[in-house]
């Protein structure tokens, strides 16, 4: 089963985190931390598997970006390790050429994504099409509610006339 | 819903802060029916809100209130995001601050864009810059019931990423929302949030309730139905692996769904479907191998025919870890396994699965020779991948799973592994395992060149691998009091050897090594001793804080067993150097008392020496000395002056030399020597600040006057043998007595055979002494000064001693021994610097170190027959609790064997027909526990004993007690959900007509069981 999974950078910022297990906040933070510093260093030429605590990290790096997962000690490593290419894969498919500021911008839907792909820690599905096929319904769905809502500002300012002044506010807050 | 703006609560924002300019802003939920005019105004949007549920639950003061800009001019993520990006890293903390109260006031709004998105913030900051969250669980809950998907998901995502099931006290208020979005008629997007938050959040309580919910998302009618709704193409619903998936969280925490969810479960393994096979095999491989296994044999047949049409790697790798599980219990299914394995082996290009079927058969099937042969040929082919560490990794741990029983397998890829180890540059995994596996192929035989081999290797590689090494190799010949270890002196001089590695820090187990071998092997000692002086007589050992302890047991042993000593002045010497002063006071005392021992042991010996022994020492030299203890400070000149011709530095060298060459003799020179140097070195210490070394500083000190008294000894040989009231021969009586007794090992169980001896109450609550101690207004201090002097003044003392003996000692102790200080030069440069303790050896050398170790290690692993040189000397056992620490893990076992297998059992077995005998015993013990005490054994069902061993202690206690007070309502639930599953036995045999089948057959089989010893699950089996 997987405990958890951490989108880690260089720099230890996580950009993505989901447990699978029930953990307090400031443990979630000793976890982050001790697996960035448990695989941060280790050279290119080395396993992908690392121990932690009584569990195994499985890792792999893409660009400055650490995928860890961690799974239990009697779990298959290359499986996961094929698992953790699996999921980037499937972001660059989704995010065309997947960058870091993708996962910070719609860190929602790599959630989304992340759920469609492992539930309750088990992986719900191995192969690629199928949960890019599903995905694709969501693209087209995507409301963008900021506009609609800038509209319907327009429209009450349209409504109430308002001093000029106003006008000049909000255009300078809108920019 | 289209509109999600609300358009009086905009106008009536509008109006009062800006047009009206109220004094105070309304609260939220009080809409004065003044403002009830402008809707009609505003004209174009119809109708008013529906009322809100939340509205009364975040009403507040008036200064929290979200106000109009809040909604109106509210940023979203992408704003928040990138303002956070704009601003240097310093200026972080403030922004998200400022974020978050922006957060807490938008969250309160009534309009739930608003509050959606606010949500949707908070969930950002709090996953990516771990901001507490938890506050805002009410919050997420309103936005629950939202219509518009959108909403429903932020909440939803907001819901599993911050609830925790022990911590998250409103939690119990999703219960209802969940499974108004569980039922089949709510579209399956909202089903598969549900199941996620389900999965990821629920506490045993949301679990139980939810249980029931679960079935018709699991069962294939059901799903059938909604795909049918959807036109889906695909004829199977996305639902139900995610329901699977749910059951099996749900089944973990609550043991009580098991009659309820399994038999759905079981179901699914018999799916046309790929992906919902998949789900439920991987739920049933988490169930096998979190519980005990027994009772998922009858599903064997089932796995079985999966394994056998299954093309899916992930698929098959679950089924081995199932059986890897399963084949313990059942020998016969081994006898199945091999061939569907061998051919897995031969056909896969997989190496996940590869490499799954190697260990299922290292671990399961040692027997088969014919599989294990194919399984060490992948295990070579894994190792022989130069550029795949992880292979290299994942052969080096295959091949510690195969067990000392077929060590050959090691055997034959030990060029591998050595090279794994000695690799320059390798990874700490690799070579940590490569260690396990050098280690556990050491034997009586061939452990003196492993050992050696690693101690050197050990000397040139990092400090953390160093350490590693160092840490095998006296674990291994520790193990069960030295078995492996034939010669001790070897082996005595080999942890001599591991403390002159630079990065050693193995201090502890060293000194106890030490100290242990001491106690236990008497034909150790004398080489013991030799390693202990040589440890003892190295300045340098002493400056460094990692080896102090081991230089505490040399000091102790030396001291103990000085009989075996062949330099006693040497030893005093080495005891009293100038750098003893780097020591802690703890070790120092132990050097002291080494001391105080060389000194009874001398006189003991000068008193006890055969008389031609002291004729020769008297003809030789000294007849005429009249030298007396009295003028200790002149004793060496007086020497000197008497040895004719020599300058008196040189003198004392050349007099102790002469001395030390008829050494077994003691004569009243040495010993007045001894005597002298143990005065000047130890006199000082007699006020030092640590109450140890001052103890035992002044016992030394007490003795050598008590001798000093005595002037008679050694003034005339004769005198001395004709003192019959001999003082000096009863003190040193009195002194052997005390040190004669030989120290032995100490069993661990030793103070527990000691019997109570009668009028001791051992068990009496000392709680009234803490009143005592009250009543007399005495405070219990912790630090008690058994000084008399004042502080000050020791100190003062201190540090003007050791400047005035250290240079002069110093420099008498560079002399006669000049080869462990730095060249002159230097030395006067930095007069009082030592060289570092052991530099480590230049980086030129490792390469050829490590051809070094290839070497070396050529024949070494091949268990040869080596011809003892001597026999093994005896080592001192005791008979119990020596070194073996015994287990409870038996114990814990069987209170592990839960609730939730025995759960199971019954469903699978105990339902239907009678268990067999040893079945019905279990079953019967679990299924009774379960009526009547539940609560105190349900959590233990819960994956939370091996969650990360990240404790969920008050998260155990906390559901505990939530058991208690539910104990009755689940009596009723339990009965509840008896009826359903006769609903769905129902259901479920009208859809399945393999599960009719596999029923069938279990109906069938049950008479048989009445028959012992002959379980149902074989015969089902093959």
């Amino acid at each position: 089963m997987i405990r958890f999974i951490l989108l880690q950078n260089r720099q230890g910022k996580t950009r993505l985190a989901k447990y699978y297990v029930p953990l307090e906040d400031s443990e979630k933070h000793k976890v982050e931390y001790e697996v960035h510093r448990l695989v941060v260093n280790r050279d290119p030429k080395f396993t992908n598997f690392v121990e932690f605590r009584t569990h195994k990290i499985i890792y792999r790096r893409y660009a400055g970006l650490f995928f860890s997962m961690c799974v239990d000690i009697t779990d298959n490593e290359l499986a996961y390790l094929e698992c953790i290419h699996l999921f980037v894969e499937i972001l660059d498919h989704f995010f065309s050429n997947v960058c870091e500021l993708d996962l910070v911008f719609n860190f929602h839907k790599v959630y989304l994504i992340l759920d469609e792909f492992i539930l309750a820690g088990e992986l719900q599905e191995t192969s690629k099409k199928a949960i890019i096929e599903r995905m694709g319904s969501w693209k087209s769905k995507n409301e963008n509610w900021i506009k609609r809502r800038l509209e319907s500002i327009l429209e009450l300012l349209l409504v109430y006339t308002v001093p000029v002044q106003f006008w000049s506010w909000l255009h300078h807050h809108c920019t | 819903m289209d509109r999600n703006l609300d358009p009086s609560i905009v106008a009536e924002r509008m109006q009062e802060p800006n047009i009206f300019r109220k004094d105070e802003l309304e609260v939220v939920g009080q809409r004065t029916p003044k403002n009830k005019h402008l809707p009609d105004a505003f004209g174009l949007r119809a109708p008013p809100p529906a009322p809100r549920p939340w509205r009364g639950g975040s009403s507040s003061s008036s200064s929290t209130a979200p106000s109009l800009v809040d909604s109106l001019f509210q940023r979203s993520l992408d704003d928040l995001i990138k303002s956070l990006r704009s601003q240097p890293a310093s200026a972080e903390p403030v922004l998200l601050s400022r974020a978050l109260a922006e957060i807490r006031r938008e969250i309160r709004s009534p309009d739930p864009d608003t509050k959606a998105v606010a949500l949707q913030k908070l969930t950002y900051l709090s996953s990516i810059h771990g901001l507490d969250a938890s506050w805002a669980a009410f919050h997420a809950l309103e936005l629950l019931p939202s219509p518009s998907p959108l909403h429903k998901r932020l909440a939803y995502l907001a819901a599993s990423l911050s609830f925790h099931p022990s911590t998250t006290d409103v939690l119990p208020l999703s219960t209802h929302q969940l499974r108004k979005d569980l039922s089949p008629s709510s579209p399956p997007p909202f089903s598969s949030l549900a199941l996620h938050l389900l999965s990821l959040s629920a506490s045993p309580d949301l679990a139980r309730h939810l249980a029931s919910d679960l079935i018709p998302l699991l069962s294939p009618r059901a799903s059938s139905t909604i795909t049918n709704t959807k036109n889906n193409n695909n004829n199977s619903s996305p639902l139900r692996p995610k329901a699977a998936a749910a059951a099996l969280r749900a089944l973990s925490l609550c043991p009580d769904a098991v009659p309820l969810l399994f038999k759905p479960l079981v179901d699914c393994l018999s799916s046309p479907v790929p992906r919902i096979v998949s789900t439920a095999v991987g739920a049933f491989a988490e169930l096998v191998s979190t519980t005990d296994p027994a009772p998922y044999l009858p599903l064997a047949p089932e796995f079985y025919r999966l394994l056998t049409d299954s093309r899916n790697n992930w698929v098959l790798i679950k089924l081995l870890k199932i059986f890897a599980r399963l084949a313990p219990l059942e020998p016969r299914l081994a006898a199945r396994l091999v061939d569907p394995l061998c051919d897995l082996l031969r056909r896969s290009s997989a190496q996940s699965l590869v490499f799954e079927c190697v260990r299922t058969i290292f671990s399961g099937f040692p027997d088969h020779d014919h599989a294990l042969r194919l399984a060490v040929d992948k295990v070579k082919e894994f190792l022989a991948n130069d550029d795949d560490p992880n292979l290299r990794y994942l052969g080096l741990r295959a091949l510690t799973m195969i067990g000392p029983r077929n060590s050959w397998a090691v055997e034959e890829s030990r060029d591998s592994v050595i090279r794994s180890l000695a690799d320059p540059d390798p990874d700490p995994n690799i070579r940590r395992e490569a260690l396990r596996l050098i280690m556990g192929m050491v034997f009586d035989t061939n452990v003196v060149e492993i050992s050696v081999m690693l101690v050197n290797y050990a000397m040139k590689s990092d400090p953390v691998f160093a350490n590693e090494i160092l840490d095998a190799v006296l674990t291994t010949c520790g193990r069960n009091v030295y078995e492996l270890i034939v010669d001790f002196d070897w082996y005595v001089s080999l942890l001599g050897e591991m403390v002159r590695n630079p990065h050693c820090a193995k201090g502890e187990e060293i000194e106890r090594q030490l100290v242990d071998i001491g106690l236990r092997v008497r034909d150790a000692r004398p080489e013991l001793v030799r390693v202990a002086r040589d440890l003892l007589i190295d300045p340098a050992l002493l400056g460094n804080p990692l080896l102090c302890r081991i230089l505490s047991a040399a000091a102790w042993v030396s001291g103990e067993y000085v009989e075996f000593s062949r330099n006693r002045l040497e030893l005093v010497e080495a005891l009293l150097q100038p750098r003893t002063s780097l020591l802690p006071p703890l070790v120092r005392a132990v050097y002291i008392q080494a001391v105080f021992k060389v000194l009874a042991f001398c006189f003991n010996s000068y008193i006890d020496q055969p008389e031609a022994s002291q004729v020769s020492s008297l003809g030789n030299s000294t007849t005429g000395l009249g030298l007396t203890i009295e003028c200790n400070a002149a004793a060496a000149n007086c020497l000197s002056d008497d040895i004719t011709g020599m300058e008196s530095a040189d003198g004392i060298a050349s007099l102790l030399s002469s001395i030390e060459k008829k050494d077994p003799f003691f004569t009243c020179e040495y010993l007045s020597h001894i005597l002298y140097l143990i005065e000047t070195a130890v006199g000082p210490l007699s006020e030092n600040a640590d109450v140890e070394v001052q103890e035992r500083a002044r016992n030394v000190l007490g003795l050598i006057h008590m001798l000093k008294e005595i002037p008679v000894w050694k003034t005339e040989e004769e005198g001395f043998k004709k003192d019959k009231d001999n003082r000096i021969g009863k003190i040193m009586n009195l002194m052997r007595a005390l040190f004669s007794e030989e120290l032995g090992p100490v069993s661990v169980n030793a103070q527990k055979r000691v019997p109570v001896p009668e009028g001791l109450v051992l068990k009496e609550n000392l709680a009234d002494l803490a009143m005592i101690l009250t009543e007399g207004d005495i405070a219990p201090s912790m630090s008690i000064s058994f000084s008399l002097r004042s502080h000050q003044h020791m100190e003062i003392k201190d540090e003007a001693m050791p400047s005035v003996q250290s240079t002069s000692l110093l420099a008498e102790h560079r002399k006669r021994h000049g080869l462990y200080y730095l060249s002159a030069e230097k030395d006067d440069t930095e007069s009082n610097d030592f060289p570092h303790a052991l530099d480590p050896l230049l980086p030129g050398s490792h390469s050829d170190a490590t051809e070094d170790l290839v070497k070396l290690t050529e024949q070494s692993l091949i268990p040869r027959k080596v011809k003892p040189t001597k026999p093994r000397p005896i080592v001192l056992k005791l008979d119990e609790g020596d070194g073996v620490s015994t287990s409870t893990s038996t114990t814990v076992k069987e209170s592990k064997d839960d609730l939730l297998s025995g759960a199971i059992h019954d469903v699978l077995l105990g339902n239907e027909g009678k268990p067999s005998s040893s079945q019905k015993r279990s079953s019967n013990k679990s299924s009774g526990r379960r009526v009547k005490e539940v609560s105190d054994n349900s959590e233990s069902v819960s994956q939370s004993k091996e969650n990360l061993d990240l404790g969920d202690r008050e998260n155990r206690s906390s559901r505990r007690s939530k058991h208690r007070s539910h104990d009755k309502e689940r009596h009723r639930s339990s009965q509840n959900n008896e009826e359903k599953e006769e609903k769905s036995h129902r259901n479920s045999t009208r859809s399945s007509h393999h599960h009719e089948r596999q029923k069938h057959r279990q109906r069938g089989e049950a008479p048989l069981n009445v028959v012992p010893q002959a379980p149902v699950i074989q015969d089902l089996l093959l």
